[in-house]
């Protein structure tokens, strides 16, 4: 088995006007909170690391809609717009963001740290790396438990140097675990460029090692990225094993919020920007195939920019923790 | 009262578990097929499937985050570490996932599962399967650490770590899996974080667990033919550790000695003595005295390794210059 490359899907009737209303709203309301917390955070309202999911909206927007409730995905610290499109409350997360009590974690976890486990969102994780071995754990027990769910772990391509993507990807194949690996290959792992730390040109390359199918999908093409993940997932929820699904992106953002990005040039970033953002290209298709009007579009864009105003504001206003927080939770 | 071994009263503790609870199930390295390394998941996969007696690849990384995410998502899992040694592989997984993602995440969901790790000296396994790593744990909030000296602990205190709702790590010792001792039939359940006094005494406390129990019971007997009266405390629980029960041990004898077989730099021995210095320094009347193996490797020479074993004498020894 080698990866084999997707191009760019057209034929837009197929699609529901709900969905592509669903993949523009998450796409916007993503970009929309991300552009809020970065502002925020170098206003010194929020503490802690940050790690913007800017650019690279269409991966978590295009798979998560195949997904229901009861499937999981496993995040990493660049998690916002997973949790965003796994329907997570846009307040409780800004609150977590800024650390008080209303936050999803009552404000111990921060944005590393922001899960949903009503919404099967098992967690960002602050560790690269260390949510492969977790999503496959819950792929694990939807088995033993009779479900036909799905586990989808998100990872960058730094992440596919850890052992843990080896021994995950060892163990889904071996125990045919319904788990869809979906790397985000945005380039750079932290802030060493790809082809600098990764042995193959390719991520879902890799795949193949482990006798599983491997993708290459154009990751800033949300339709792209809908319709070969949706293969891959309903192959799973068949029982028919893991795959994994590389998505070619771009970080246009530093590693974290602060990041003097000695390691690239702001040409390199612009032209991506210009040319290959994911949510201009969307406008343009939809636009192209008198799908929606520009009128539609931007009133749902000025309808997901007053929902994270709301959350920012629910976050300011909302309390801090009680020092006796700090004690509580230790053990269950 | 029947007799089992150490082994047996494990398997007793699964058996018992895995039929009350469904959710609960195992795995680990050559635990299905083989019966585990020593033989303590002898018969279960028969019983209950090897689907819940699972035989994994050697990943440990896997096998400790699958068990997390299992956890995370509605199972009991059981994970064998084969040897204490090999938790190195997987120090992410226990220390910044398990232990922590309960507390992280607010309290969302707790992560019910249990690490056996087997540990301590046995056939001159050397330095990376021979080794007492308890006192790693008791330095991580969100970990409870159990570690048996008997058969009927072993089975009561893995029975509570199956049913705890925090990641519990069971240390069994591999020279107790053979030993044999009295388990009452019946449901039996030790409570973790609490000790147990083993033997009343009025001289001197010996605070002790998991292997090297055994070896203080018997410095104890040593010592009462010279008319010195130990009071042993079996810790049972390493983290959280019951404080009351030492202190008001220490309160009666006025001196403590601690006794493992882990080595004596930053041990167990280490956290109960400044326990005791910050509250109870009055009630002392000698310094107090750890007994633990060097600051070295685990040897593989059998002269070697027995000059690094803590022994009954040598406890008998420390206890002897505290009069």
């Amino acid at each position: 088995m080698s990866a084999k490359k997707v191009k760019e899907k057209k034929g837009l009737n197929k699609y529901p006007r709900t969905l592509l209303e669903q993949f523009y709203r998450t796409m916007l309301t993503i970009r929309s909170f991300d552009k809020k917390v970065e502002e925020k955070f170098l206003a010194g309202e929020i503490p802690g690391f940050v790690h913007l999911y800017i650019g690279e909206e269409a991966i978590a927007a295009g798979v998560i809609s195949n997904l229901s409730r009861e499937d999981y995905i496993q995040s990493t610290h660049r998690g916002h717009g997973h949790t965003i499109a796994k329907g997570a409350d846009l307040k409780r997360m800004m609150a977590e963001i800024f650390g008080k009590k209303e936050g999803y974690c009552k404000g111990k976890g921060g944005s590393m740290h922001i899960a949903d486990l009503s919404i099967g969102m098992l967690g960002a994780n602050g560790v690269v790396g260390g949510g492969f071995n977790i999503a496959t754990g819950a792929a694990l027990a939807t088995k033993m438990q009779g479900k036909n769910n799905v586990s989808v772990v998100f990872f960058g391509d730094g992440a596919s140097n850890r052992g843990t993507f080896h021994e995950a990807a060892n163990m889904a194949a071996v125990w045919d675990l319904p788990v869809l690996f979906v790397c985000e290959n945005n380039q750079y792992a932290s802030t060493t460029p790809y082809m600098t730390t990764t042995s193959v040109e390719n991520i879902a390359d890799r795949a193949a090692g482990y006798g599983m199918p491997g993708v290459i999908v154009d990751g800033n093409d949300i339709f792209a990225v809908y319709e070969e993940s949706q293969k891959l997932i309903d192959r799973a929820r068949r029982g028919e094993g893991p795959s994994l699904l590389e998505c070619k992106t771009y970080r246009v953002k530093g590693h974290y919020v602060g990041d003097p990005e000695r390691y690239r040039t702001k040409e390199e970033v612009d032209k991506v920007c210009e040319s290959n953002d994911p949510i201009d290209r969307f406008e343009c298709t939809v636009l192209d195939g008198k799908l929606f009007s520009r009128e539609e579009l931007d009133a749902i864009k000025a309808s997901a920019g007053k929902e994270v105003e709301k959350a920012l504001e629910f976050a300011r206003n909302a309390e801090e923790p009680e020092i006796s927080e700090l004690f509580a939770g230790v053990y269950a | 009262m029947r007799e089992i071994t150490f082994s047996q009263a494990t398997l007793e503790a699964m058996d018992e578990e895995m039929t009350r609870d469904e959710r609960v199930f195992v795995m680990g390295e050559d635990i299905a097929r083989q019966g585990g390394i020593f033989g303590q998941f002898k018969g279960l996969p028969d019983k209950f499937g090897k689907d819940r007696v699972k035989d994994t690849p050697i990943s440990e990384t896997a096998i400790v985050g699958a068990a997390i995410g299992a956890a995370l998502t509605g199972m009991r899992p059981v994970a064998d570490m084969h040897f204490a040694d090999f938790m190195g592989v997987c120090m992410d997984e226990i220390f910044n996932q398990m232990a922590k993602i309960h507390y992280m995440f607010g309290g969302q969901r707790s992560v019910p599962m249990v690490l056996r790790a087997p540990d301590g000296l046995i056939n001159q396994a050397a330095a990376q399967h021979s080794q007492s790593i308890e006192a790693w744990f008791m330095h991580i909030p969100g970990l409870k650490v159990v570690i048996p000296s008997n058969p009927a602990d072993a089975k009561g205190l893995l029975k509570s770590a199956i049913r705890d709702d925090s990641p519990v790590i069971y240390f069994e010792h591999k020279a107790l899996f053979n030993t044999r001792g009295a388990v009452p039939d019946g449901e039996v359940l030790s409570p973790i974080g609490k000790a147990k006094v083993a033997r009343e005494g009025s001289d001197v406390t010996l605070v002790s667990y998991s292997h090297c129990m055994g070896l203080s019971l018997k410095a104890a007997d040593i010592l009462a033919g010279e008319d010195v009266s130990v009071e042993c405390i079996d810790l049972r629980t390493i983290s959280p550790i019951d404080k009351e029960t030492i202190l008001a041990s220490v309160a009666k004898t006025t001196r403590l000695v601690i006794a493992h077989e882990a080595v004596k730099q930053g041990g167990v021995g280490a956290e109960i003595s400044a326990i005791v210095a910050e509250e109870g320094i009055d009630f002392l009347d000698a310094p107090i005295v750890r007994v633990g193996a060097p600051f070295t490797p685990v040897p593989f020479a059998r002269p070697l390794e027995q000059a690094y074993r803590v022994t009954p004498e040598k406890i008998a020894e420390a206890i002897r210059g505290l009069f």
